[in-house]
């Protein structure tokens, strides 16, 4: 790849961050507090692109300037192929970076990139062209929950219904007993995911830092559920708390019920993520 | 311009930017060319591109691989961004004088000067051997190879966010970053030969102006490593997404296996220092000590460093180096891990 494809790939990624970053759809990715870096990279990437166009027109100019059979691109290529090819004692890389990272014995130009480069486009096109969804019940089936005790239990407010998170709501349920949650009517959002059972779940993902290290919080569903499920359906789910628990068939982690009394598709949330633990 | 990928001596410069024709002998497909036609041909075809990609497999593939792309990137800059100044700014000869006489004593120092500079392992390759043109002893310079990736600032804060509840993460990382680094360094000075090495000889990204140099190392860092980041997010995607979970969690459970299996898995999977503490919160089966093994081998000795150490020093210093190296660097993240972790 030369100077100005770089130049475009570094452009397109810079944009492509940008607006990721400017709307909701980088939180299908990372969490929230990630967003003044990801426009401060953006910005820089933007930055490198055009100083690198502007810098290779200079050269070109300044090439111009001094006669033919100098100046120009490819007389930076041309010299740099030439030392690579210029002895022995000047190994296959010139000692320029851009020849690191590949095997000996590959040529090199001092501004091209190597070819693993090219691979900079598949994140592009997916973030632009298909955008992916955040994790949903593919993911959750086949991980466990990660489910962890709370370090406390903090009062909940008098309202009617209660709101929780899926997070608080198994903590509560699960190691606080349902204590908290006793003759209170509590309404949860998630998304259903089905295993292979067939037991419903509503789930939220929890994340830590990025998508690749977010993990499910599942409730069991019982009680008045709405007869055809989809998977990956968000709802608000209203209901009351349940003794009753499961073990995880996939990790055997704890599972709490919940006692449906309404449920309510919604829209996907703002963020799809449980960010609680981040705190 | 001319665009060629093999470029010709030109009679005269080109003015048309983007022209694809060259006038030379040798008519060459040019890379704007090639990435125009990539660009257009997935637009056209996005259609069966977004249902090929709409299984769920695919899409929680998808989404694991945008997410460590996205997530590793602003790391990823910072860190090019501060080794690009550090190349420019800071002339190597400072480095020179700053290290003591006695390399005994310049290997933990070195050491430790890897600690403070940011960079990720594709950074500290070329400073490695800038260092060593420099005339700084092979073996301080090798500790500074290994340290720097390893244990600098923008890691260890990657690595305290990934790892929000186990703070004694990031002080194992940088005990056992330094301790490899400053034993590989002693080693070299006792066993090395100047023969295996290979110094390189040429400045990289001369510009004409300092401002030059410094983006066009900006510009090449960034591809260079972006594109070793997405080899990277590649595996941990098709891991995550594709891999049954009784693979991970049956080489989890047997406290030797996962030690040995992580390492290899940072081997092979040639993630970014930056980035790779990220992937290794995620990898929740198995235990804090063989996670760290993923950690301090990750940075030392992977596929794509080999690779670079290969076309830096030299074959001969390659094959010896990097067995060593991870050798050593399983056995202190072994050794770190009982006493911290």
């Amino acid at each position: 790849m030369n100077r100005q494809a770089q130049s475009a790939v570094l452009f397109l990624l810079g944009a492509a961050l940008w607006h990721a970053g400017t709307t909701d759809l980088y939180l299908r990715y990372v969490k929230a507090g990630l967003r003044p870096l990801l426009l401060a990279a953006a910005v820089v990437l933007v930055a490198a692109a055009v100083a690198s166009v502007g810098y290779g027109w200079r050269a070109a100019r300044r090439g111009a300037a001094t006669g033919p059979g100098s100046g120009s691109e490819s007389e930076y290529e041309s010299e740099y192929e030439y030392e690579y090819e210029s002895g022995p004692e000047c190994g296959p890389q010139s000692g320029s970076e851009s020849g690191s990272g590949r095997p000996a014995g590959s040529a090199g130009h001092g501004h091209h990139a190597p070819h693993v480069s090219w691979l900079l486009l598949l994140p592009l096109l997916a973030l632009i062209l298909v955008a992916p969804p955040a994790l949903g019940s593919y993911s959750a089936t086949r991980t466990g929950t990660a489910l962890q005790q709370p370090l406390a239990y903090p009062a909940l407010p008098a309202t009617d219904p209660l709101r929780l998170s899926v997070v608080d709501y198994a903590g509560r349920a699960v190691y606080g007993r349902g204590r908290t949650l006793e003759g209170r009517r509590v309404q949860v959002t998630g998304f259903v995911a089905v295993d292979r059972a067939g037991t419903p779940y509503l789930v939220r993902m929890a994340l830590n830092c990025c998508a690749a290290d977010a993990q499910p919080v599942k409730i069991g569903l019982i009680g008045a559920i709405p007869p055809v499920l989809q998977p990956d359906t968000w709802l608000t789910v209203t209901g009351t708390y349940t003794p009753r628990t499961a073990k995880d068939p996939v990790n055997g982690g704890p599972i709490p019920f919940l006692r449906v009394t309404a449920a309510t598709p919604v829209p996907v949330p703002h963020d799809p993520y449980d960010e609680s633990w981040n705190t | 311009m001319a665009l060629t990928k093999s470029a010709p001596q030109e009679a005269t410069p080109h003015d048309e930017p983007g022209g694809s024709a060259p006038t030379g002998p040798q008519r060459r497909v040019t890379s704007p060319l090639v990435l125009i036609l990539v660009l257009l041909l997935l637009v056209t075809f996005q259609g069966p591109v977004r249902r090929a990609l709409s299984a769920p497999v695919m899409q929680s593939w998808t989404t694991v691989f945008v997410a460590v792309v996205v997530q590793a990137l602003p790391f990823l800059v910072l860190g090019v961004l501060l080794s690009a100044a550090i190349a420019v700014y800071v002339p190597p000869s400072f480095f020179a004088r700053a290290l003591p006489g006695r390399p005994a004593l310049a290997v933990p120092v070195a050491g430790l000067a890897g600690a403070v500079l940011p960079g990720c392992e594709c950074a500290s390759v070329p400073v490695a051997g800038a260092l060593v043109r420099r005339g700084v002893t092979p073996a301080a310079a090798l500790a500074f190879l290994l340290s720097a990736p390893a244990i600098n600032p923008v890691v260890l804060t990657a690595t305290a966010v990934a790892f929000p509840r186990e703070p004694r993460m990031v002080v194992a990382r940088l005990a056992g970053g330094l301790l490899v680094a400053c034993v590989m360094g002693w080693l070299w000075q006792r066993l090395g030969r100047t023969d295996w090495l290979r110094p390189p000889r040429h400045a990289p990204h001369e510009g004409a102006t300092r401002g030059e140099t410094f983006w066009n190392s900006v510009r090449h860092d960034v591809m260079h490593a972006g594109g070793f980041l997405v080899l990277g997010a590649t595996a941990a995607a098709t891991l995550k997404a594709i891999a049954p979970q009784s693979w991970l969690r049956t080489a989890a459970e047997n406290p030797v296996v996962s030690v040995l299996a992580l390492a290899v898995l940072a081997v092979v999977l040639s993630i970014c220092s930056e980035a790779d503490a990220f992937v290794a919160a995620s990898l929740t089966q198995f235990s804090l000590t063989a996670r760290l093994a993923f950690l301090v081998v990750g940075p030392m000795i992977d596929l794509k460093l080999f690779a670079m150490q290969a076309g830096t020093f030299g074959r001969a210093f390659a094959v010896r180096f990097a067995p060593a190296t991870f050798v050593l660097a399983v056995a202190v993240s072994v050794l770190v891990g009982t006493v911290l972790l």
